[in-house]
């Protein structure tokens, strides 16, 4: 019964997808009606193969297929979003690489959209996916409920990228920074979306273990936020079905308060919670270690969700938004300052008692490093949201160094050290390939991270001291172009910054292809030297 | 071992742990840091307290005020109003004053041109340039050629009401004939190799006869018989080695068959008199005031 269902629905999609490719009024959706055509179809010949086939008894044990997909899709996004990051840093400091030929799909006003989807949701976002099954699974001591609704989520997830890429290089968006795809794809990641929920919920259900333990907290919250982040933010109304525009309901300062409160709260708990989630499992279980504080995972935990809420218009200071609303989006990033750092603190804590291993194992090491950058971005961001700070630093590339100090730092760092984890346990393995391949990639990500952050810092500051600069009689002294070119040195140490990240990421997805190729690099052990 | 043997100690750090374990994950029991706790409770009176000093919380139709009266455009047309009151003066004698006897006023000419760089580079560098070098269909301001006149009555009257725009009907207007439909193709090139050979570049000598009766029955009427250009008319100077479009054959057949109408805003309504004073007489220093 449930397969005829399906192949109605699958029919309908596909019937719906044809007359959409052939009425559509744009490129972009024209190509995006003839994806999902072809998606439909072939599950619809998939479906129909199987259907009146015998039922096949679900297997025992925890579901790793999918994970095994999703870690491979992590380490794959993974290097696209960090080559298309240098990619668009060379165009800021070379202007000519927006070549002519490419126009306008090799422009760095759609990259840069590409840049920032790829690396915070097809990278970050399988990363969540597959590290939240896997984790789930384990601290609830249950199967992934809803059988194959887990490969929905998987396949329905990476579609749904594959429709925001394409459709930012043919020119579609709605132009809300991190909300950039249109409405359709955002309707399919609602459904996608819901699905996760179930499959997680379903399985925290299930479980046999009696409590719930605080990895789960900080991941549920991910999802459930995000969900309702996302549908606020995407409220629009399509200009016409058969094309890609549409008109956002909110408009002049309450659409940017809608969608800051929707870009930091991707942050709060895209970046930040769901991460925390990672980090909750993945440190105790490499370091051999319990975790520090039961109480402050607790206290931080509600603190966190609670503020980190609040703090959106911290975005918008000195803008059309009413003073009231930026006071409040100020002290409330402030006073989340120390529920940030709890995170750090049981983080770094639980490695009590197993300092010595930061000297042989270079995943705790990743570890250390991401959880030190998260203590440092989620300090930088409160010191940014101070009024008097942000005068300087708004609109300055300090907030792009903030960002990325955050993004490499943290979800990056703390993300290898995932990947590096789960590769040899889904693949049955003893450990990593190369070891040695794994430092490499430390020191490459770490080198790269600095240079990055501080030449943002140079230049940020200077920018903003050189726009708010005037001589005696209060006349400005700079034009914004001089700012502009007194920049370029720094724009080059940046983009070798992201040539060294990406190195790393190369280096960490040929190691990731060795272990599951099978095998380990005879090597000695990290610290000792060779014989 | 402690005392309690229901308690599960973590060997290492002697510390008991809630008694549950995930995957072989365990928790300790330690409190919470008591810097961190003492750290978040002082944010969150500092908080009440600034929201306390500052405008902060909504009520039905408005917010409160917060007891210090700060606003964000408070503070920036304070900063204003400072320098506007500390230049009051010498803005209302700029506003007045002749600019042809500006140099002798020292403290006024170093106001004026300090205002009028800023003014400049807020609003002008967009198109000519920060350094006014300007570049291919936006003139160069630093050299001594000029399309409508370089004295400061000419300067100002450019930037109060620009060209060629739709905006301001005392705008600079002007218009180029055309001549892709007049010329035939070799009268085309003739006249192209006639502006080579007035401007002192390579030509064609034959082409470039044959084009000077061209360029006088069709050109020279506005650009003049000696095709030095005309300021009443914003014609160019043909004769020198500075091109607004390109001196290249290229570019002049393109000039000479499709014309070139190029557009500059009016500044009357946007610039204050005083500002508009101020850049004229930076204008007019960068190198080729008349």
């Amino acid at each position: 019964m449930g397969n005829y269902i399906k192949l109605i629905a699958l029919g309908c999609t596909a019937l719906f997808a044809a007359v959409a490719a052939n009425w559509g009024r744009d490129t972009a959706y024209i190509v995006h009606a003839i994806i999902i055509l072809g998606v439909s179809g072939y599950m619809f010949v998939r479906v129909l193969r199987q259907i009146d086939e015998p039922v096949q008894a679900t297997p025992d044990g925890y579901m790793d297929d999918v994970i095994r997909a999703g870690v491979i899709a992590t380490g794959l996004w993974g290097v696209v979003g960090f080559l298309v990051g240098v990619v668009i840093a060379f165009q800021l400091a070379f202007p000519q690489l927006n070549f002519e030929v490419l126009q306008p799909y090799g422009n760095f006003g759609r990259l840069r959209p590409l840049h920032t989807s790829a690396v915070i949701f097809a990278f970050g976002g399988n990363a969540l996916i597959m590290s939240s099954f896997y984790i789930v699974q384990r601290t609830c001591g249950a199967r992934l409920w809803g059988g194959n609704l887990a490969w929905f989520v998987f396949w329905g997830y990476n579609l749904f990228i594959v429709l925001a890429a394409t459709g930012y290089l043919l020119g579609a968006t709605q132009s809300k920074e991190y909300a950039e795809p249109e409405w359709y794809v955002d309707i399919w990641l609602t459904i996608v979306w819901v699905a996760f929920l179930a499959v997680y919920l379903g399985t925290i259900f299930k479980r046999t273990e009696k409590h719930i333990y605080v990895a789960n907290w900080f991941l549920l919250s991910f999802i459930v936020t995000v969900a309702m982040l996302h549908i606020v933010n995407n409220i629009s109304i399509p200009v016409s079905i058969w094309g890609s525009k549409s008109v956002q309901i909110f408009s002049g300062v309450q659409d940017a308060m809608t969608q800051w409160w929707y870009g930091h709260n991707a942050v709060g708990f895209f970046l930040t919670a769901g991460f925390l989630g990672m980090m909750y499992y993945f440190v105790p279980k490499q370091a051999g270690r319990p975790v520090f504080s039961y109480k402050l995972s607790i206290i931080h935990f509600w603190a966190l969700i609670f503020l980190y809420i609040w703090a959106g218009p911290h975005h918008l200071h000195y803008t059309a938004l009413p003073d009231w609303a930026s006071t409040l989006g100020m002290v409330f990033s402030i006073i989340l300052w120390m529920p940030s750092w709890g995170g750090m603190i049981n983080g770094l804590m639980t490695l009590q008692g197993a300092w010595d291993k930061l000297r042989t194992d270079p995943i705790i090491r990743m570890m250390v490093i991401s959880l030190a950058f998260y203590g440092m971005s989620t300090f930088e961001g409160p010191m940014m949201s101070i009024r008097a700070v942000n005068s300087l630093s708004h609109y300055t590339d300090w907030t792009i160094g903030h960002v990325h100090s955050g993004a490499l730092g943290w979800n990056g760092m703390i993300t290898f050290a995932a990947l590096y984890f789960l590769t040899p346990k889904l693949w049955g393995r003893v450990q990593m390939y190369s070891m040695s391949a794994i430092n490499w990639h430390f020191w490459l990500a770490t080198i790269g991270i600095i240079l990055y952050a501080a030449s943002m810092w140079v230049t940020g500051i200077m920018e903003g001291l050189m726009w708010r600069e005037v001589d005696a009689n209060g006349f400005l002294v700079n034009s914004f172009a001089d700012t502009v070119s007194a920049k370029f040195p720094m724009y080059v140490v940046r983009a070798l910054g992201g040539v060294l990240y990406l190195a790393g990421g190369l280096i960490m997805v040929w190691n990731m292809y060795m272990t599951i190729r099978g095998g380990q690099r005879v090597a000695a052990p990290v610290g000792v030297p060779a014989e | 071992m402690s005392s309690n043997n229901d308690k599960d100690i973590d060997d290492v750090t002697g510390i008991d742990t809630t008694g549950h374990a995930w995957d072989g994950i365990k928790e300790l029991n330690n409190p919470l840091p008591r810097w961190w706790l003492w750290c978040f409770y002082l944010t969150i009176i500092w908080g009440v307290g600034y929201t306390i000093a500052y405008p902060a919380w909504p009520l039905i139709n408005s917010a409160t005020s917060g007891m210090l009266g700060y606003s964000t455009r408070g503070e920036v047309a304070q900063e204003i109003a400072r320098f506007e009151e500390a230049n009051a003066e010498i803005s209302a004698q700029l506003a007045s004053a002749d600019l042809n006897t500006l140099a002798e006023n020292t403290e006024l000419l170093r106001f004026a041109n300090s205002a009028g760089a800023a003014v400049f580079r807020n609003n002008c560098s967009q198109c000519h340039g920060s350094g006014a070098a300007g570049f291919v269909g936006y003139p160069n301001l630093l050299d001594d050629d000029w399309l409508w006149g370089g004295d400061f009555d000419n300067i100002e009257y450019t930037i109060r009401h620009g060209i060629r725009n739709e905006e301001d009907w005392d705008a600079r207007y002007s218009e180029m004939t055309a001549y892709d439909e007049i010329f035939t193709n070799e009268e085309v090139d003739a006249t192209v190799q006639y502006v080579l050979q007035i401007s002192g570049q390579e030509h064609d000598a034959t082409l470039a006869a044959a084009g000077e009766e061209l360029f006088l029955n069709n050109c020279a009427a506005c650009h003049g018989d000696n095709a030095m250009g005309n300021y009443d008319l914003g014609a160019p100077n043909l004769t020198d080695a500075i091109w607004l479009y390109g001196g290249d054959p290229a570019s002049l057949e393109e000039t000479v068959r499709y014309a070139r109408f190029g557009v500059m805003p009016p500044w009357g309504e946007r610039l204050s008199e005083a500002e508009i004073k101020a850049v004229t007489a930076y204008v007019h220093q960068l190198g080729g005031g008349e």
